[in-house]
């Protein structure tokens, strides 16, 4: 079973944002994580970067296969979770906590208020597996 | 269900029921990983064992009286030198000198030699051998249906199988095999592998597979710490590639040469002509233009398979193998270039997705396991 905090909002792209006034912390849900299998790698941004809506700011590694990351929420990037370069499996152990990997200031406030609730995305998995 | 049209080996359920992630392997449905997941298995197998169903392999019999001479003239290596017993690593080539596919040799005795081939090649490799008989005295069987294959491998490999056998698997050396029993299943007990660790192969018929598959797991105390793990695909070429390991269809094809992949070591030209000599023999006499190497990344990142490679912002080869190599914690790759640029320490770089990283030309194998 996935592991779908409440405090959180999701995107269809499996990726999670926690709100903070200005601020929206992003990485990839429960799901996504387990879908990856092991992370041996995170591309990120840097500080500065900007990103539309649905942008692809960086990428996350398995052993396998590239997949992209997409930004749910238009911003420019304030923080990234370095400590991913050492330990991206944090990803794989704490999707949630650790395993966070960009902060932005977001440029519409309130566009996350538009993401699902973490019921909502719980609905949304059983139509995908 | 899209794997309806796949091929199953006997296990499929056992893999679904440890969690296996099955994809499409060569028309195969296997498991890329079980629940542990790759970098666990991969470490499970350097550290304790690794349990690999490889049931998908294919495994063509050539006996009567002209059966080492027909697949001496077929293959690179010198099926003469073998023992009864004995196996060796071996490929098939083309009349141009290329890859058909690698396959181990078994010569059970005089007359009966067992040559087993990839299983995404098995079609392939049994139309190339049948088409090339004549008139010799040699009786051809695709016996690929008759056989499950599991490996056991590891440093806990033999501990775990000889559990199960009366036969002494301390007495059979590398590439070397027996027949005997394995918890009462008559089997071929193969001292080989693709991991770069000790282990076994066990080929029997297939309505034991999940008997045998079972009783290794039970054996090796599948579920407990320091115990055995079931191990799929991806660990599978994670393991081959740390050991330096060709992959058909990446470091071998049917337009690479043994030579160019560094199997020069099994291609003896003094045993006579076979499919392909004539233009190895040339390739030999003026050297080589490409050649492959193994590379380790320096810049952070991971190399792909099929990336390109550049020397100097020259493009001049491509990443025939890329990954992750979990053991060393490394990212590895292996890479055909051009002769000039395939030494120890060349630097070279690797377009990743748009971003040019450097690696470094390294010695292979990348791993080598403590006797």
């Amino acid at each position: 079973m996935s592991n779908i905090p409440e405090n959180l909002r999701y995107s269809k792209d499996h990726e999670w944002v926690k709100v903070d006034g200005e601020t929206a912390t992003i990485g990839i849900t429960d799901y996504a994580q387990n879908s990856l299998g092991d992370v041996v790698y995170v591309d990120m941004p840097r500080v500065g970067d900007a990103f539309e809506t649905h942008e692809a700011f960086g990428s996350v590694e398995s052993v396998k296969a590239v997949s992209e990351i997409f930004t749910p929420l238009a911003g420019e990037v304030s923080e990234v979770n370095s400590g991913l370069n050492d330990t991206p499996e944090s990803v794989n152990s704490d999707p949630y906590g650790t395993g966070w990997m960009i902060k932005i200031k977001m440029k519409n406030p309130g566009e996350a208020d538009a993401m699902l609730s973490a019921v909502e995305y719980e609905e949304y998995l059983t139509t995908v597996s | 269900m899209y794997s309806e049209n796949l091929k199953k080996t006997p296990l499929n359920a056992e893999h679904r029921e440890l969690g296996g992630k099955m994809v499409d392997f060569g028309g195969w449905d296997m498991p890329v990983q079980y629940s542990a997941g790759v970098i666990e298995e991969h470490m499970a197998t350097r550290t304790r064992a690794g349990l690999f169903d490889v049931s998908h392999m294919g495994e063509i019999w050539a006996e009567g009286p002209d059966a080492i001479e027909f697949v001496n003239r077929l293959t690179t290596n010198d099926v003469t030198k073998l023992v009864d017993g004995q196996a060796h690593y071996s490929a098939l080539t083309n009349d141009l000198g290329g890859v058909v596919d690698d396959l181990l040799v078994y010569r059970f005795g005089q007359e009966r030699l067992l040559l087993v081939v990839n299983a995404a090649t098995t079609d392939k490799d049994w139309e190339w051998i049948a088409s090339h008989k004549a008139d010799e005295n040699v009786a051809l069987r695709n016996a690929s249906a008759d056989y499950c294959q599991i490996a056991v491998q590891g440093p806990d490999a033999l501990g775990i199988l000889q559990g199960l056998t009366e036969t002494e698997l301390d007495s059979i050396k590398y590439y070397h095999f027996a027949t005997g029993s394995v918890d009462g299943v008559e089997s071929i007990i193969s001292r080989t592998g693709y991991t770069g660790e000790d282990g076994f192969e066990v080929y029997a018929s297939p309505e034991f597979a999940v008997h045998l598959w079972n009783k290794l797991l039970k054996t090796g105390n599948y579920g407990q710490e320091n115990g055995i793990l079931p191990a799929g695909l991806a660990a599978r070429n994670t393991l081959r590639l740390e050991a330096g390991m060709s992959l058909y269809g990446h470091e071998l094809s049917d337009s690479i040469t043994p030579y160019e992949a560094n199997l020069g070591w099994i291609t003896k030209l003094q045993k006579g002509d076979f499919t392909g000599s004539e233009e190895l023999e040339k390739q030999k006499e003026e050297g080589l233009k490409r050649k492959l190497i193994g590379f380790e990344m320096k810049d952070r990142g991971i190399a792909r398979d099929d990336q390109a490679v550049y020397v100097d912002g020259e493009k001049v080869g491509y990443v025939t193998s890329g990954s992750p190599a979990p053991y060393l914690k490394k990212n590895i790759g292996f890479a055909l270039l051009p002769v000039e640029f395939a030494n120890i320490g060349q630097e070279i770089t690797i377009d990743v997705r748009g971003k040019h990283l450097i690696a470094e030309v390294v010695p292979t194998p990348f791993y080598k396991r403590q006797k």
